[in-house]
């Protein structure tokens, strides 16, 4: 019983189909990863799930209920951690929670402890009184991601998570989501269009692009599609013949005056391929990445930019859409 | 029961908000004694306004001062949604589960509650400010002044009902000057805080009848001067007002609901 499930999801602004078409399944306990460039409608359709933007059409079952009928139980299930900080920097970081647990329904009685628990798992205790306008990014972030799971959802969505943050502060953050899968066993649904992060923590990624799913698969697979390493041989005189027989070698092509391989397990096998060949003056060996499959899939590479507009954005678009 | 705590949530985090707010409550308090010392005592006695025996001019527009500082601090409060809005605190509690009305209402109760204590202290001060300025002054009763603020309830309520509607309909700040020349001042100056209702040319009568802070001027005028007589019955601006603030709840609620 999958706890989200999409059907032909679509979210289009007048001639513009920002979400065109996705059909998901994902399970309970999965991290999921929506990898796309910006504008590729991620943001969107993580919207659309949480029931924060309306689909123009398809439907979306989250946590059991369906997110245009009953939006309000859909939203008591899940836990939204939005691109762009939404916390009240007027308040203290207990005061955040405490604030996100009377608006969930989190009982008095309970909220304390609660509260202290998240304290805890995100490293803030010592700082749970200060004020949120005193905080780095990063604490910001873990307080948001604290704040997400209060009300104990069934699935947390997270938009951008280390977005604008430096590589150590996106380490911690990386500690903290997995932390929390562990101990409080929560789905996790998050985008990204860092490669990094989508291999690093989750365990299938849909590569979005267009609005439209390209490819769905663990990132290992989604690696291994792409038929194995590439071994980049330069040489005197270019020539396949030596590795046609080679069973390990998937493909081969010259370059100019570069040989690519497309090998299995290269590891394993650069010593035999280097034995076989005459005249080799360079070697680089390629494991493909996310961003290759990206490249087989589209064409073109992911670009790495700031963030999208957001919500606000999203919203504006949609007026202007009507 | 979850809406019920979800109101209470966000009517506490206002009132948290106002009261770390030190500066917004000074300030508030600035410019209602700036009208009746500055502006006030620079009339008294060069105007004629037939008021019995120990209203002076300053006494005179004293509870118009306080219905001014009502208005403008609820006004700013509600079209203040359109700073959370970009600060995306906002989004928070729009994504809850809880129903647009029940946000509004917690935004409202938060504004009116501010708004009821600067009326209590403007009340407090004012009254002093008065006896000092006018040592024949009666003084304000602490009768009157209690039955003043529920008057205050209403207008509080009312208006921020109106600054919040109006805000969901802004993206930034640029089009507040007009709200505040096109909608503060003109409710504020047709309330009849600085002058008698009666002998007015036409358009002035018409307008200020119009306009439901007069009501609630006069009232206040009622309550707060001794001997002063109701220009209006106290039952008519009672039920104006009343009926004046369940149109505005309406309305800022239906806003809510369209907003994004």
């Amino acid at each position: 019983m999958p706890v989200i499930a999409t059907h032909d999801l679509r979210k289009h602004y007048g001639e513009v189909k920002a979400v065109d078409g996705i059909d998901l399944s994902i399970s309970e306990g999965e991290i999921f990863g929506l990898l796309g460039p910006n504008g590729a409608g991620k943001t969107t359709t993580l919207h659309m799930l949480a029931t924060l933007q309306r689909p123009t059409s398809g439907s979306a079952v989250v946590a059991g209920f369906d997110t245009v009928k009953q939006p309000l139980k859909v939203r008591q299930r899940v836990g939204m951690v939005f691109q762009e900080p939404t916390l009240d920097s007027t308040l203290t970081g207990r005061e955040n929670l405490d604030l996100h647990g009377r608006l969930y329904g989190v009982k008095g009685k309970e909220r304390p402890g609660r509260i202290a628990e998240l304290l805890k798992l995100v490293d803030l205790e010592g700082r749970a009184d200060d004020f949120v306008k005193h905080y780095s990014g990063g604490m910001k972030r873990r307080l948001e991601i604290a704040r997400g799971i209060m009300h104990h959802p069934e699935i947390l969505f997270l938009d951008e998570p280390t977005l604008g943050l430096d590589p150590q502060t996106r380490e911690h953050i990386w500690a903290y989501i997995e932390k929390m899968v562990a101990e409080q066993h929560t789905t996790i649904i998050l985008t990204t269009h860092y490669m990094d992060e989508a291999d690093r923590l989750c365990d299938r990624i849909g590569i979005i692009d267009h609005g439209k799913i390209i490819a769905l698969d663990t990132p290992e697979n989604l690696c291994a599609s792409l038929g194995g390493d590439v071994v980049k041989l330069r040489m005197a005189n270019p020539t396949t013949k030596p590795f046609e027989a080679m069973k390990f070698v998937k493909a081969a092509e010259i370059k100019g005056n570069e040989v690519l391989l497309t090998v299995e397990d290269s590891s394993s096998h650069l010593a035999e391929i280097l034995q076989r060949s005459d005249g080799v003056q360079h070697v680089e060996l390629h494991t493909p990445t996310l961003n290759d499959v990206f490249l087989k899939f589209t064409g073109r590479e992911m670009r790495e930019e700031s963030g999208e507009g957001g919500f606000l954005a999203d919203y504006q678009a949609s007026q202007r859409g009507h | 029961m979850g809406e019920f705590a979800a109101v209470q949530a966000i009517w506490l985090r206002e009132f948290k908000v106002f009261t770390r707010e030190k500066s917004r409550v000074i300030s508030s308090m600035a410019s209602p004694l700036i009208w009746m010392v500055l502006f006030g005592v620079g009339l008294n006695g060069r105007v004629d306004i037939a008021t019995p025996p120990g209203i002076d001019y300053t006494a005179f527009i004293f509870p118009g001062v306080l219905v001014m500082s009502i208005l403008f601090g609820s006004i700013f409060y509600g079209l203040y949604i359109v700073w959370d809005r970009k600060l995306d605190f906002l989004k928070e509690v729009l994504a809850a589960p809880v129903s647009r009305p029940s946000i509004f209402l917690g935004k409202v109760l938060g504004g009116t509650t501010d708004s009821l204590v600067q009326a209590a202290l403007l009340l407090t001060v004012g009254a002093l400010v008065l006896k000092l300025i006018n040592p024949v002054f009666t003084g304000i009763s602490p009768v009157g002044a209690l039955l003043a603020l529920p008057i205050v309830l209403l207008v509080a309520m009312s208006i921020a009902s109106l600054g919040l509607g109006i805000g969901t309909l802004f993206d930034s700040f640029e089009g507040f000057q007009v709200i505040v020349s096109f909608l503060a001042f003109p409710l504020f100056f047709l309330s009849g805080a600085l002058y008698p209702l009666e002998g007015l040319p036409a358009f002035l009568t018409v307008l200020t009848r119009l306009n439901p802070l007069t009501y609630a001027v006069d009232l206040l005028r009622t309550l707060l001067l001794p001997g002063y007589v109701a220009q209006i019955s106290p039952a008519l601006d009672v039920g104006v007002l009343v009926v004046w603030t369940v149109i505005m709840l309406g309305f800022g609620t239906v806003m809510f609901q369209r907003m994004k």
